[in-house]
């Protein structure tokens, strides 16, 4: 359980202003100058020894990311940050742009020095229109204080920082695609190798790094990555996390935890536990839509970090926990999943194209069971043949949750197609 | 330089060579459908999929570069699965109309789902369906069809410069369409039928006519412009029925322009296949035998005084059949030769000085264009293309001096007169590499010598000409031109050159002309009434019109000749169906009328002829080279007037008989050319 002292979303609910004077107040922008003065050397160190892993999903160590960008590219470095906060289930971002964006703004110029980018772009989900005011009124404060701009926060170094607001394409969250949405284009994803690391942003060596991830950097810094460090289950999952719990909970919410805390612990005592209680329980979609599902026995004891998860076949991904009890219909419940990936996916690549579509036609005959034992096999087979072999990783995100299903539902699957037969037979 | 290994042999690549052109080097084929050699490289189709060791996934092979020490397999379960998952994906929304489809037997989909798909289908929803798109008189779409390689989009974006197309929507959705609905405005609008891998886009003149295996398959060269496009002609029996382009990295890589592919319906039409006489009472033409007609032409070349007799060859013309005719008219003691019917007067004593001396190729090295009094886009679509992808490269500059006009490049506009010459040094200052294109029509204006001497003046300050760079060039639009020039088709010692033949035919003191495909309407309008014209050709255009004997001839797809290419390129075209009726190859009609005359050419067959024209022009080239010319300079004295400099053509669909004759190069004219004169109408 996390300690009020440990908190670094303070303002995550909103109870005072994200005005700049009150960010200050709760310490944001505090001896920024100073850490910068200690060097770039000095910040990525101190991310490497916090331990941060990305928040966006995928979980890679912050600081090894950063040191991946070049010494002397001879070409000007851009810090990106993605707050295209799309994945179904996950709302932490947002809560970050509107209550916090002080945070995210000093984050994004000590990353931004220690990555000898001198600005940045923060790129905000379409449908985010308050969010993104909010943030635009705290880089005009910035501004305005002179903490950005020439000589930002006093650093000797000059930061820029531009808001730009895409279209509402989930697509445009992966890191290529929203470089490529930010250029001008059509926001399809970019083939990797080159990383954008080398080749980013109008191919200069770029980072993206998701909005809780920069946000998080002025407070590692300033309390020392050690104290982040020792929170978190081990060493390789540390510090403090965003959870977003929605679904059938008794009340929803977003609240910062302990990486590692158990999953049921989470629920009972932040969101006053599943609907008629834990034995209600069905299943627990761990880390927004694109994670395996996971079924109540897993839950009973799952840890909440990203090996753990990892480890049980799922994911910590966006950390947005979906809740279902025994009331849901789990198979529409995948299926209208399957939807969703269906309707994003660019459309650049064969497999996620072709194959998202075909899984949703699958699975919404097998919401009413109207298929054939083997097609559940042919269902899981099709999976894997997107599973893998697209540019970027919405085929997999498209996959996982319909392999999750039959995975640990196909009793659920060949009991529905047992009854649409026998039903079938009746009518004849 | 990389040394990796695949399926178990060792390999080593320069560094930067994809995966796929690696395996290609040993043998392995990979299957594709969005990678093409000459666009950019999307990796979208995800057909090329091979495993590599300690790669958590699959890799595209065609965008992944060759590393030292990987190690591939194309044929582990890995790979083979991953590529029949894909084969499956681009199969379930196909249409899988393959008995209907004009692609079918040269399909890339229907070959690689034989080689790398599933037998049987799984899919059992129902198949989108996308509506097809109108893009003119060219193209035609099936657009279910498409797999979204987007070949079509980066051709059109990246080879022909204009971006009418490309992919709009996406996930299912995704389709291949123009952004409002049109045509697409380009010159190398069939190559996009070429570079598309499945059946969506289908040359359509020529849809439903055939199948590939029906097709005898000639190698052979283009006649409609300079530029000598290598090309292949698909005929059944007698009729030609699809022209495609062949790979000739020097002169068209593989790409052709619209004309060379689509104007072959006028092939069929409009042909003279039996000789004609004109009735001296009715003054009609009418039908004749050969032997009427050669006696003839016979009779009327011995009575005709030499001096009162010409001969010009036109547009069209092969270097057998120029040649023969030079010794036909040398034997006559005929000194009124020429080649130059358009009134171009190239310098016929100075190689360098008409031939385009960078080469085409040539063009990539350089780094300043400078185009004066022509429009290449039109006049040499290829060339423009060339021009274009060495500016996509290395962003060149280019300068016009002349009309402005739309290049699909960008480009500094110079001027529009001779005065704007003057400029031309400052343009090409710091370039190493530059390089000055002239038009033909430059060549027609009255002040071409004072022009070209400017022009000289150029080479010599701005160092467009040096010892090992050449970088003056004439741009011809004629495919027969260069080849006679090269052959000295120009007046003999004491002979009229072109305006002087024209102008004694206008003063009735030209006796008789022998015209050898010449249909150009100024000249054939300007003719005297009381000239015999003999005209030898293959189409019943203008000047048969006028013609007093028509001796019918073969046209390019019917004989087996050879062409010199604006850069002086020896090339062989073949013959790929005969001629119709009694229409004969050209230079056969020649030595028989020498027979007739009773001199008999000292050549029985081609070959011996050509070793004559071998052992006569010893400065030819071998085939499919060219032969440097010596720098001379150009031009001469007199002053430039103020005139501005046009293009030598203005309508790029209708620049010979064979396009006068075609149906689809009218359509073509109707819905590009008249199409965009109505919507300056609507502004």
């Amino acid at each position: 359980m996390l300690q009020d002292k440990d908190r670094i979303y303070t303002n995550l609910y909103g109870f005072e202003s994200f005005s700049l004077k009150d960010a200050q107040k709760r310490g944001d922008w505090d001896k920024t100058g100073s850490f910068v003065k200690k060097g770039a050397d000095w910040i990525i160190n101190e991310m490497k020894a916090s331990g941060l892993r990305g928040r966006g999903g995928a979980g890679f160590p912050t600081g090894l990311k950063w040191s991946f960008m070049p010494k002397d590219s001879g070409k000007p470095h851009y810090l990106v940050i993605n707050a295209d906060e799309s994945e179904p289930g996950t709302c932490k971002d947002r809560d970050i742009l509107r209550h916090e964006p002080h945070k995210l703004i000093e984050g994004a110029l000590l990353a931004g020095y220690a990555m000898g980018a001198h600005a940045a772009y923060i790129y905000v989900r379409g449908e985010f229109y308050n969010e993104a005011s909010s943030l635009m009124i705290a880089v005009k404060e910035a501004y305005e204080a002179g903490l950005l701009g020439k000589n930002a926060a006093k650093s000797g170094w000059d930061f820029d920082v531009y808001v730009h607001r895409g279209a509402g394409a989930y697509i445009c969250g992966e890191e290529t695609a929203l470089i490529e949405s930010l250029e001008g284009k059509k926001g399809q994803p970019r083939n990797k190798p080159p990383f954008p690391a080398m080749a980013g942003l109008y191919s200069c060596p770029t980072t993206v790094n998701n909005v809780e991830t920069i946000a998080s950097v002025p407070t590692i810094l300033r309390r020392g990555g050690a104290w982040f460090a020792g929170l978190g289950s081990d060493e390789k999952n540390t510090g403090t996390k965003l959870f977003c719990i929605s679904g059938h909970v008794e009340n929803p919410c977003n609240v910062e935890e302990e990486m590692g805390i158990p999953l049921k612990t989470l629920i009972e005592t932040h969101c006053g536990g599943v609907k008629g209680g834990w034995d209600n329980l069905l299943a627990i979609i761990p880390g927004g839509s694109s994670t395996p599902l996971l079924p109540k026995d897993v839950c009973d004891d799952i840890k909440m970090d990203f090996d753990s998860l990892r480890g049980a076949g799922s994911g910590l991904g966006t950390a947005g926990v979906i809740v279902m009890d025994k009331s849901t219909d789990i198979v529409y419940a995948i299926a209208r999943l399957s939807m969703f990936y269906m309707h994003e996916s660019c459309g650049q690549c064969t497999p996620c194209r072709e194959g998202s579509g075909w899984l949703w036609r699958m699975m919404m005959r097998m919401v009413d069971g109207n298929a054939t034992l083997e097609e559940i096999d042919q269902l899981w087979d099709v999976t894997k043949e997107i599973e893998g072999q697209t540019i970027c990783a919405l085929g997999d995100a498209a996959a996982w949750p319909v392999q999750g299903l039959i995975r640990h539902f196909r009793p659920e699957l060949e009991a529905r197609i047992m009854h649409y037969r026998k039903q079938a037979a009746c009518a004849a | 330089m990389p040394k990796l290994t695949i399926n178990g042999v060792e390999v080593e690549v320069e560094a930067g060579t994809s995966i796929l052109q690696a395996a290609e080097e040993i043998g392995v084929e990979i299957p594709r459908f969005c990678y093409h050699d000459r666009l950019s490289v999307p990796a979208n189709c995800r057909m090329c999929l091979v495993d590599l060791e300690g790669a958590p996934k699959p890799v595209a092979s065609c965008a992944m570069a060759c590393g030292d020490g990987m190690v591939i397999r194309t044929d582990s379960e890995r790979a083979e699965k991953a590529r029949k998952g894909v084969m499956e994906f681009l199969l379930i929304n196909h249409p899988l109309d393959c008995p209907i489809c004009d692609q079918g037997g040269e399909c890339d989909l229907q070959d690689q789902a034989v080689g790398y798909g599933y037998d049987r289908s799984r899919y059992h929803e129902t198949k989108r369906s996308v509506p097809n798109k109108e893009l003119g008189p060219l193209v035609e779409t099936v657009m279910t069809r498409c797999i979204n390689c987007t070949r079509c989009v980066r051709f059109a974006e990246e080879v022909a410069g204009v971006d009418d197309i490309a992919q709009l929507h996406r996930g299912e959705d995704a389709e291949i369409t123009t952004f409002v609905e049109k045509t697409i405005s380009s010159e190398l609008s069939g190559n996009l039928v070429d570079v598309c891998p499945v059946g969506a886009l289908t040359n359509k003149p020529y849809a439903y006519k055939a199948r590939p295996w029906e097709l005898k398959k000639t190698i052979s060269i283009d006649v409609h412009d300079a530029v000598g496009s290598n090309i292949r002609i698909d005929a059944r029996g007698r009729e030609v029925l699809r022209v495609m382009p062949r790979l000739n990295e020097d002169v068209n890589e593989e790409w052709i322009s619209d004309k060379t592919r689509y104007a072959l319906d006028g092939l069929a039409k409009g042909r003279l296949d039996r000789p004609y006489i004109r009735n001296s009472r009715s003054k009609k033409l009418e039908e004749a035998s050969w032997g009427e007609a050669l006696a003839l032409v016979a009779k009327k070349l011995k009575a005709s005084d030499p001096k009162k007799t010409a001969a010009l060859v036109g547009d069209l013309a092969d270097i057998e059949s120029t040649v023969a005719l030079k010794d036909l008219m040398a034997g006559l003691g005929v000194a009124n030769l020429d080649c130059r019917v358009d009134g171009a007067m190239y310098p016929a004593d100075n190689r360098a000085g008409y031939l385009f001396n960078t080469t085409i190729a040539g063009l990539e090295d350089s780094d300043a264009v400078l185009l004066v009094g022509t429009n290449p886009r039109i006049e040499a679509a290829m060339v423009n293309a060339r021009i274009r992808k060495t500016w996509l490269a290395k962003r060149i500059k280019v300068g016009v001096i002349g009309e402005d006009m739309d290049l699909n490049y960008p480009y500094a506009h110079i001027g529009d007169d001779a005065a704007a010459l003057s400029k031309a040094n400052a343009f090409f200052k710091g370039a190493k590499n530059p390089v000055i294109i002239v038009g033909s029509a430059v060549f027609k204006r009255s002040d071409a010598q004072a022009v070209l001497n400017e022009i000289n003046a150029i080479c010599e300050k701005s160092k467009v000409v040096t010892k090992d760079w050449n970088g003056f060039n004439v741009l011809h639009s004629a495919a027969g031109r260069v080849g006679a020039l090269e052959v000295g088709f120009t007046p003999a010692k004491g002979g009229m050159d072109i305006n002087k033949i024209i102008k004694a035919s206008a003063d009735d003191s030209l006796e008789t002309l022998f015209l050898l495909g010449v249909d150009n309407a100024e000249l054939i309008n300007g003719l005297g009434k009381k000239t015999f014209v003999i005209y030898q050709g293959h189409h019943g255009d203008l000047g048969a019109s006028n013609a007093d004997v028509i001796l019918p001839a073969a046209a390019y797809s019917e004989k087996d000749a050879s062409y010199m290419n604006m850069e002086g390129r020896l090339q062989r075209a073949q013959k790929a169906v005969s001629a119709p009726n009694e229409a004969k190859q050209d230079w056969t009609i020649i030595r028989a009328l020498s027979d007739s005359l009773g001199t008999a050419l000292p050549y029985n067959d081609l070959y011996e002829l050509r070793k004559s024209i071998r052992a006569h022009y010893k400065h030819f080239p071998a085939i499919d080279e060219v032969q440097a010319a010596e720098w001379k300079g150009i031009g001469g004295k007199g002053t430039c007037i103020k005139a501005k400099f046009t293009p030598a053509i203005d309508n790029f669909y209708m620049t010979n008989v064979i396009c006068h004759a075609s149906k689809v190069m009218k359509d073509c004219t109707d819905s590009f050319i008249a199409q965009g004169d109505k919507a300056i109408a609507a502004e």
